[in-house]
């Protein structure tokens, strides 16, 4: 597959917890370019670091040191470059969670709109895009339904379309397949994949699920804070 | 998308539930405005009735609703004939109590002189007293109708008319009968006691004394000039209306009122709590679902106003609910709860006050989530 624009560029990213005897390095000096059209695993036994360096390319965690661009901007350089982290998230970032995340007193469709009425679009036209995602991942027939009559595969889909619902280019995955069997996982990845292609998005996962490390473009391993093998 | 209706819906058995336990709070909140301004309405309501302008009293009294006050009833006559004066009519009070119908009336009878200030208002059924002797007006509240017959004393009197609103500081509903009878009753001894007295020589003890005069001055006359001159008659003293009302409210149900008034901020100070309480809780039930919001975007006033906005309903409903309540039970409280809109208004305001502050709480909860918190499982 042709690789287009950089969307994620962080150069000697570093975060530590702490000071003196009690500093912990969760992220020591990572060095990471990720493509639009990429889909790309982290991986990594439990502190190695993957959620740290997920969230801060998400911008919910502050780096102790290094830079980030997204999409071209540069966000982070040694501080944070824009005020409006959220704003930032919700244009450039989608998020899907392990645990899916749907608001609970939304319905399906609703659960999508909502980050569309967040960034402003008109609710009938967010309406219709939410309809137009649902149906693409094969929900739509369960569009007013609410979280807790979902499935783990339905509540999944609904997730991955409230992720892509403001076409955000990058996307970022903790664990999605997690709660999913075998073949759904696979299903859910290679949608992933269908979806970053047609977007010209990338995918950074955070994930330990061995079935699907075939889906991916590349497998970045973290150990100690520190990037491996990629 | 009101973010703030849809939780509400999701769940709106239990916040129906809970606007209902608000709106119960709300109710003793709304019972109690309404028992105060009914202690001070009935209070005041026995001054005013009479529409007097200068009330004329025992020397060294504070008048007949504060303290005992005796003048001999031919007060009137010379306070009739005094510049200024327009009309004056002698007055007694008394609290009795009296069998009916197999149970105990306390009653708060109003002497008068037909024909002169200090009679009742305005019959809404029957008719005033039409003779002398032996009939009487009553409230509606004592529970007598036109045509019952009460003993009352030594006689028998009938109820020939009825009002509304009439009655003492202390709830007794009033009735009216003329002051001849009103003064036999407050002096006739039982026949047993009048036994002894005849034969210990003494005879019947009878005292020509009333509590007060009422008296309506003359277009364009000088009240405070009328109570001056008043005054210099030893055995007298002279109050104006405004006076007299002041007297009754600082003395005569000053604590009531007091006692009322801190219950009733104790009571709103409970109410500020719990709806603090209840918020809060509210706000820590959603946390994961507002770190999720901060995660995709959503901004502080998104979280801001999901949180206060429900507050807000919480003490909307609960207060509308409250009066709702209030207005279909408050004829069954044995005193009257007078509740004006102005009173409703201001409780709509220290709620909607209170609701703003104990959102704050939650708020602050909401605006510390860590959107990372989201991410976990």
């Amino acid at each position: 597959m042709a690789l287009g624009d950089v969307l994620v560029e962080v150069q000697g990213l570093a975060k530590h917890f702490g000071d003196g005897e009690t500093r912990v390095d969760a992220l020591r000096s990572v060095d990471l370019l990720v493509r639009a059209g990429e889909v790309i695993a982290l991986l990594g036994p439990s502190g190695s670091g993957k959620t740290t360096l997920l969230n801060m390319i998400g911008c919910i965690l502050d780096p102790s040191a290094g830079r980030v661009a997204l999409d071209g901007d540069p966000v982070f350089d040694g501080k944070w470059l824009r005020n409006d982290l959220r704003r930032l998230r919700l244009d450039k970032i989608g998020f899907i969670f392990q645990a899916h995340n749907l608001l609970p007193f939304l319905t399906a469709e609703e659960n999508v709109a909502v980050v569309l009425d967040l960034a402003g679009w008109p609710a009938e036209k967010g309406r219709a895009r939410a309809r137009e995602l649902l149906d693409y991942l094969e929900v739509g027939h369960r569009a007013k339904v609410k979280p807790a009559l979902l499935s783990g595969g339905e509540a999944q889909r609904v997730a991955i379309a409230r992720a892509l619902a403001n076409r955000p280019r990058i996307i970022l995955a903790d664990e999605p397949t997690a709660a999913l069997d075998s073949s759904r996982a696979q299903l859910v990845m290679d949608l992933l994949r269908k979806l970053a292609a047609e977007q010209e998005a990338c995918i950074i996962t955070v994930t330990h699920d061995e079935k699907i490390f075939d889906r991916f473009d590349r497998l970045i391993h973290l150990r100690d804070g520190h990037l491996v093998d990629a | 998308m009101n973010l703030a209706l849809k939780d509400i819906r999701h769940g709106l058995f239990r916040f129906v539930l809970t606007c209902f336990g608000l709106g119960l709070l709300m109710t003793v909140v709304l019972a109690m405005i309404g028992i105060y301004n009914g202690l001070v309405s009935d209070a005041l309501a026995v001054v005013k009735a009479p529409a007097a302008d200068v009330w004329v009293v025992e020397a060294g009294t504070q008048g007949p609703f504060a303290e005992a006050s005796s003048i001999p009833a031919d007060t009137r006559n010379a306070v009739a004939r005094m510049p200024g004066v327009a009309e004056a009519g002698a007055i007694n009070y008394q609290n009795i109590e009296a069998p009916f119908q197999g149970r105990t009336l306390r009653l708060y009878v109003i002497g008068y002189e037909r024909g002169r200030p200090g009679g009742p208002q305005t019959i809404v059924a029957g008719r005033g007293i039409g003779t002398s002797h032996f009939e009487l007006v009553a409230d509606r509240k004592t529970g007598l109708a036109p045509g019952d017959t009460i003993r009352l004393g030594r006689n028998h009197f009938t109820v020939v008319g009825l009002v509304e609103g009439a009655m003492n500081s202390g709830g007794d509903p009033a009735v009216f009968m003329a002051l001849a009878d009103a003064m036999d009753l407050q002096t006739e001894l039982a026949p047993a006691d009048q036994r002894v007295q005849v034969a210990r020589g003494g005879g019947a003890v009878k005292s020509a004394s009333v509590a007060a005069v009422i008296v309506r001055v003359t277009p364009g006359a000088d009240v405070s000039l009328l109570t001056a001159t008043l005054r210099q008659w030893k055995h007298l003293a002279a109050l104006t209306q405004a006076e007299q009302e002041t007297i009754l409210l600082a003395s005569v149900v000053d604590k009531a009122r007091r006692q009322i008034g801190l219950f009733l901020g104790i009571l709103l100070t409970v109410s500020a709590v719990v709806i603090a309480l209840i918020i809060y809780t509210m706000t820590m039930e959603k946390l994961k679902q507002i770190a999720t919001l901060k995660l995709i975007g959503a901004p502080d006033r998104t979280i801001v106003g999901l949180i206060v906005q429900q507050a807000l309903i919480l003490g909307a409903s609960g207060w509308g609910i409250g009066l709702v309540l209030i207005l279909l039970v408050k004829d069954v409280f044995p005193r009257r709860v007078v509740l004006e809109p102005f009173n409703v208004g201001v409780l709509a305001a220290i709620i909607f006050v209170v609701c703003l502050a104990a959102s704050g709480l939650g708020v602050r909860a909401a605006l510390k989530v860590d959107p990372a918190t989201a991410l976990g499982s």
